[in-house]
């Protein structure tokens, strides 16, 4: 027996390292026919760990002080040794970040990874959504911009849309009657500490979820049900490792060119990553001509003013908002069909799904610009078929006419 | 094909949209090239003499100025007339409650403002003031209307009048006119202006060009490492059918 060996026996002995990779890695048998909406997850994962690590090292460096931030962001792009690049790393990792979960939300849709047996894969899901929407929220206060302010401003006086007790319960998360310093300082603690020890723990169970009841795939059939009458292994899964390692770090290549082409040749990504009205220091006096939150939340904004306001409140809009959100946690009970897979499901479900990318996408359009009455009729038409692609699914997913699943997966 | 159609009337319907929510200031076209080591020297000089007394840019140290080809000695000498040392940022002498009660509002610190404003918009409005008596400085500006600074080039560019033209029912103004001619020729003061706007957007993100140097080294590598990457995949996955 090696020295090697005889180590990993004496840790086996106290942890289960080998069992866990086993598990996890080398034994963890995925469907082999993932295609490149498969890649997403993991990527996912990766802009997680670009997130925490330039994080730490932009913390070094930034001041949560209103009289300091956005100086030290300068600071942090001038004078600290390639602080540029890891602020930049940061900022382009926030919007890939969301490009990424969309994707991957997106396949999910497409191939029924939220159905049964996966119900709480999805919820888990739904859940670092939501965190990941705090935690970008949180985060863009912090460089003291303009659009910062503002920002954090029009979204903290949502709360105060709540009847009855909605004024004291946005001071108490602003801790001030205005976004102050005291606001400054709370987020950057819920940013750099709160928020990520949340997003890491719901991270690890959706995939202890995920590793428990193993993988969908396009064909939305359970790889698990034909299995080596000898061995076990489903007769259509690989190990993870080493083939879904080797492949994903084509795609991760794939992604890091996609990610260094915005990052070192357009950082600002036309407004879109870092907005221009965010270079101006935040300024309590002076409220920009247009407040446009960063475009992974226009959707939801969108939504929010195409409700007209009830007796002055904006409160149902709020309650809209807060619902189109609400409703991905009860896809996986919504959804009738007989069949998971996009490829065998019938031309009503896939047309719903157009219908719902195609809103989604015009919603989120329509959050960018200022309010028109022609824009607002069109972003009344796009919740509509938000909020029917959801509600009306118990329904046409029964009622479609779906194709025979095959016993295998096929290519 | 249903998805493409939506997507096609989506496209088709944005400029509609877009263009609903209201017109805009037609802005210059800034001569920016970054590559242009005279031109930022010379927007750098124009910086010094004539910004940089109301204006600070407080995030900006004058040894960066090295980054654009000059020595320590030449910043010291022809650039730092407000600091001791080159290692200091450039910071004015005037107060914040000063330039209220002088100006109206505070003069925005410029070390980011070619980020905010954009090169275009500044190219333009520096060369937009023109005479208005109305105001209390004497000048307006195309782009900025009733600004609260005066034109601090006039000796320079000259001044300028607005002639007018009917919009419907307003009359806007067409062009500027030149009625009484400064120091330099109006083509040798938009090149002036050109190498300041040049300047400003270096200013705002001093790093840049390291930036994309560093950019097409990364991509490089990481084209390469795509092709192992690409037949190590493949030759893991020969097996698999």
């Amino acid at each position: 027996m090696s020295a090697l060996q005889k180590m990993m026996g004496w840790i086996d002995d106290r942890f289960p390292l080998t069992a866990t990779y086993k598990a996890h890695l080398s034994e963890y048998y995925a469907p082999k026919n993932f295609n490149f909406w498969y890649f997403f997850g993991s990527l996912a994962l990766l802009v997680l760990v670009i997130q925490i690590v330039t994080g730490i090292f932009l913390t070094m460096n930034y001041k949560p002080d209103a009289e300091l931030a956005f100086t030290s962001v300068e600071y942090i792009m001038r004078d600290v040794d390639w602080g540029w690049l890891i602020r930049y790393m940061h900022s382009t990792g926030a919007s890939m970040f969301f490009v990424v979960v969309y994707l991957h939300m997106f396949r999910g849709l497409m191939y029924g990874s939220y159905r049964k047996p996966r119900e709480l894969i999805w919820i888990f899901g739904v859940l670092i959504y939501l965190a990941l929407m705090a935690e970008a929220f949180l985060g863009y206060l912090l460089p003291w911009g303009q659009m910062s302010f503002w920002g954090a401003q029009v979204i903290v006086n949502l709360f105060a849309a709540v009847p009855f007790i909605g004024e004291d319960l946005s001071v108490w998360i602003r801790g001030d009657y205005v976004i102050s310093d005291a606001t400054l300082n709370r987020f950057f603690a819920f940013h750099v500490i709160a928020l990520p020890l949340v997003l890491i723990a719901l991270v690890a169970v959706h995939l202890v979820a995920l590793h428990e009841v193993g993988s969908n795939n396009p064909d939305g059939v359970e790889i698990k049900k034909k299995k080596d009458p000898v061995t076990h292994i489903p007769l259509d899964g690989i190990p993870f490792h080493p083939y879904y390692t080797v492949k994903d770090i084509v795609g991760v290549i794939v992604f890091l060119m996609v990610f260094s082409a915005i990052l070192f040749f357009a950082p600002e990504m036309g407004g879109y990553f870092l907005e221009a009205a965010n270079f101006v220091p935040a300024d309590p006096l002076q409220t920009p001509a247009h407040i446009a939150p960063l475009w992974y939340f226009t959707p939801f904004y969108a939504i929010l003013r195409a409700v007209p306001p009830l007796f002055g409140s904006q409160f149902p809009g709020v309650v809209a908002m807060g619902m189109s959100i609400v409703l991905m946690f009860f896809l996986p009970w919504l959804d009738r069909s007989k069949v998971k897979s996009i490829r065998y499901r019938g031309p009503i479900y896939k047309i719903m799904l157009a219908l719902f990318i195609v809103s989604f996408v015009g919603l989120g359009y329509l959050g960018l610009l200022p309010s028109t009455p022609v824009a607002t009729i069109f972003a009344q038409v796009f919740s509509v078929i938000y909020f029917l692609f959801f509600l009306l699914m118990p329904w046409y997913t029964s009622i479609d006419k779906t194709k025979p699943e095959p016993e295998r997966v096929t290519g | 094909m249903k998805r493409l159609k939506n997507f096609l009337f989506l496209l088709a319907a944005a400029p509609v949209v877009a263009f609903a929510s209201g017109a805009s200031v037609h802005l210059d076209k800034a001569p920016v090239n970054l590559s242009d080591a005279d031109s930022l020297q010379r927007g750098a000089r124009v910086f010094v003499n004539y910004c940089l007394n109301c204006h600070s840019a407080g995030s900006m140290r004058y040894s960066r100025l090295q980054d654009l080809g000059l020595t320590e000695d030449q910043i010291k000498d022809n650039l730092m007339f407000a600091a001791e040392k080159p290692g200091e940022q450039m910071k004015i002498g005037m107060s914040k409650a000063d330039a209220k009660a002088w100006f109206g509002a505070n003069p925005p610190d410029l070390s980011v403002i070619a980020r905010s404003r954009g090169a275009d918009w500044l190219y333009t409005y520096l060369r937009g003031f023109y005479r208005d008596d109305t105001r209390a400085t004497g000048w307006n500006n195309t782009v900025f209307d009733k600004v609260g600074m005066p034109h601090v080039m006039w000796s320079l560019q000259g001044e300028m009048v607005p002639v007018y033209k009917k919009d419907g029912e307003h009359d806007v103004i067409a062009r500027l006119e030149l009625v009484k001619p400064g120091s330099v020729t109006l083509a040798e003061y938009d090149a002036m202006v050109g190498d300041l706007v040049n300047y400003l957007v270096w200013m705002g993100e001093p790093a840049q060009l390291q930036r994309k140097q560093l950019g097409l080294i990364v991509l490089a590598f990481l084209a390469v490492f795509f092709v192992v990457a690409y037949y190590l995949k493949k030759e893991f996955w020969k097996d698999i059918h």
